[in-house]
């Protein structure tokens, strides 16, 4: 069974021909009248024109948020804990539409939208509605007549910059942390992607108050640049990569503003040797394990795109990983047999081609796939690339640069130091896995790799309440965890004497 | 900071749109990008946009415009020879030419 594609008019599910920016409870077009062409990665067609947003509409946005943050900022956690209830149903009731439109606009498969990111997305509104409600300020007694108080108070106006590869997700980690905390939000979607969000805010804009949530859409150097260099911001979060990363840094301290930043990896995923001591339902998973690397195509900033293999079980335990791999579905990603999409960009599809090329010119081997394919029909002048496996060495550069594509780099080691060395000789740590029968390895590698989140014998989980973020140059701040919250208030100190006597110093 | 000349060129395309961005922009930098989503591509950004440091790298230059990438990551990349190029695609966040619906690309050549 396959979903029509949303721009046909017998599509169930459709999306428009024009969208527009949603900025203190209206829908308006940009102030200059700009409008960009969006195709969609499924077809390589462009399906509609989206708000060229600059710097007068991210103003606008601003100075409405600021406005609604007036009320907003005074509401109590029961009623944005409600806020985010009835954001999480009204999801949930169009989940389909809305896992379908992402896949349209994404390229990943729908069996993905359906059972991962939609759920997810209403899963994570549950969870800051109730971790919100949970939250306690702290009160100390200082001496008989002095007290602490310690509040929690929002930011104020919040700038959240979204990226591609899960439209939708990314940008529920970023909203119900922030609206539940009590901030009002200036979000400006990847210009890859930038329709879902709308459909997203369109069932949700009779729920959350006008101003407090405002979308605007653009291009990175025009309305992400005017949002990322706002003066009336109070905090900036931003999940992309590394340049970038620096640049909202070096704007924040201008501003003297926090900022939370995700910024990808290169993540390992370590097989030790005792996975394939029996073949069995765990050897069956470990292989699964590893086949993780082809999930959303690749672009995932946790993508498991090394994985290190113990040198002893490394012929037979590929050989069964290959097959795995040779049995996924490339193709339509709106049929629900589809397993692996289309990429969600042609210069994404360049970009992973461009380390196809890097890769063989280095001298790694091709175990399975290395090439482009090429789609019939309506689906070929869309973006699709064969999973593939390359067995090399952790310098050369498809070891070292996340290709963002269904690429996974192998390489073997002989024992645990030096799967550890190969492990952290990188400049990132986002994600990791580790697969061992043995309790002490794992809990060995688990804490000596040097990653915000190490998987054991499982990958890619991505629930709320397990704190997501990453060491080295892979940001800063932590995200699907309430710690989040901390993230989006300022600390209150409210120092009080009771007494009724003078100090007696003057 | 560390300076090594000969590790980046360009091919005639990501020239002449060079020159049409230095028009339409004034001053730039290159720096290259590493890590999610649009990582791994060139970000050409006016230049009182970035502030370059001890912990970059000059590559070379590309028509005048100076190409940079963090030390960390030249230590992963220097056996290779770098050439920009020009693709179709929107994006490539504060890089300036993204909004001309092409992006900076990196094609690269062991040295």
């Amino acid at each position: 069974m396959a979903f029509e594609f949303p721009n046909l008019d017998n599509a169930q599910y459709k999306i428009k021909e024009k969208y527009q920016n949603y900025i203190g409870g209206e829908w308006v077009d940009p102030a200059d009248g700009e409008f960009f062409d969006n195709k969609s990665p499924v077809t390589g067609k462009v399906v509609s024109k989206v708000p060229r947003s600059k710097q007068a509409d991210v103003d606008n946005a601003v100075k409405a948020a600021h406005e609604a943050q007036v009320e907003w900022g005074k509401t109590s956690p029961t009623e944005r804990s409600l806020v985010l209830l009835k954001i999480a149903d009204k999801v949930e009731a169009h989940l389909e539409e809305l896992a379908v439109l992402e896949t349209f606009e994404n390229g990943k498969a729908v069996r993905e939208t359906l059972n991962a990111d939609l759920p997810l997305v209403v899963d994570h509104f549950r969870y800051f509605a109730g971790v919100i409600r949970a939250q306690e300020g702290g009160i100390s007694q200082l001496d008989e007549d002095t007290v602490a108080y310690h509040f929690h108070e929002p930011l104020g106006v919040v700038g959240q910059i979204i990226p591609w590869n899960f439209p939708l997700l990314m940008a529920s980690w970023k909203i119900a942390p922030a609206l539940a905390a009590g901030n009002s939000i200036v979000l400006k979607p990847a210009e890859q992607t930038p329709t879902t969000i709308l459909h997203f805010m369109e069932l949700v804009q009779d729920i959350v108050p006008k101003g407090v949530l405002n979308i605007v859409n653009g291009f990175g150097a025009e309305a992400g640049q005017a949002l990322a260099t706002h003066q009336d911001i109070n905090k900036i979060a931003f999940t992309g990569e590394t340049t970038t990363g620096r640049i909202i840094m070096q704007n924040a301290s201008q501003n003297i503003i926090p900022v939370t930043l995700e910024l990808g990896g290169k993540s390992p995923n370590i097989f030790a040797r005792d996975v394939m001591d029996e073949d069995d339902g765990y050897l069956d998973r470990a292989i699964e394990g590893l086949v993780m690397f082809a999930l959303n195509q690749g672009e995932v900033c946790t993508c498991p795109s090394r994985a290190l293999v113990h040198e002893d079980i490394y012929d037979e335990f590929m050989e069964r990983v290959i097959k795995r791999v040779e049995q996924i579905k490339v193709g339509n990603p709106l049929d629900v047999e589809t397993m692996m999409g289309a990429q969600t960009s042609e210069e994404q599809k360049e970009k992973i081609t461009s380390y196809l090329d890097i890769g063989k010119k280095e001298g790694a081997e091709i175990l399975t796939g290395g090439n482009v394919i090429e789609m019939d029909g309506d689906i070929g002048e869309g973006y699709y690339i064969e999973p593939t496996i390359f067995k090399g060495t952790n310098k050369m550069r498809i070891f070292q640069e996340e290709i963002f594509g269904p690429v996974l780099a192998v390489a073997t080691y002989k024992d645990d130091e030096e799967a550890l060395e190969i492990a952290n000789d990188t400049m990132y740590g986002l994600g990791a896995g580790v697969w061992t029968r043995s309790q002490n390895k794992a809990y060995r590698f688990g804490r000596g790799i040097q990653a915000g989140r190490v998987w054991v014998n499982t990958y890619h989980d991505y629930p709320a309440h397990a704190a997501f973020g990453g060491y080295k140059m892979s940001g800063i701040g932590r995200e699907n965890h309430k710690m989040m919250l901390s993230h989006y208030q300022q600390t209150k100190n409210l120092l009080i004497s009771y007494s009724e006597t003078a100090k007696g110093f003057f | 900071m560390v300076t090594d000349n000969k590790s980046v060129d360009a091919t005639q395309s990501a020239k002449d749109l060079i020159k049409e961005l230095k028009e339409e922009h004034g001053e730039l930098v290159f720096h290259q990008s590493g890590g999610c989503c649009d990582g791994s591509s060139p970000m050409c950004l006016k230049k009182d946009m970035i502030i370059i440091g001890p912990a970059d790298v000059k590559l070379g230059e590309i028509e005048g415009v100076e190409f940079y990438m963090h030390h960390q990551q030249y230590e992963y990349w220097k056996h290779t020879k770098l050439t920009v190029d020009v693709v179709e695609g929107n994006g490539g966040m504060f890089s300036v030419e993204g909004p001309r619906g092409v992006r900076f690309h990196i094609r690269s050549e062991p040295k």
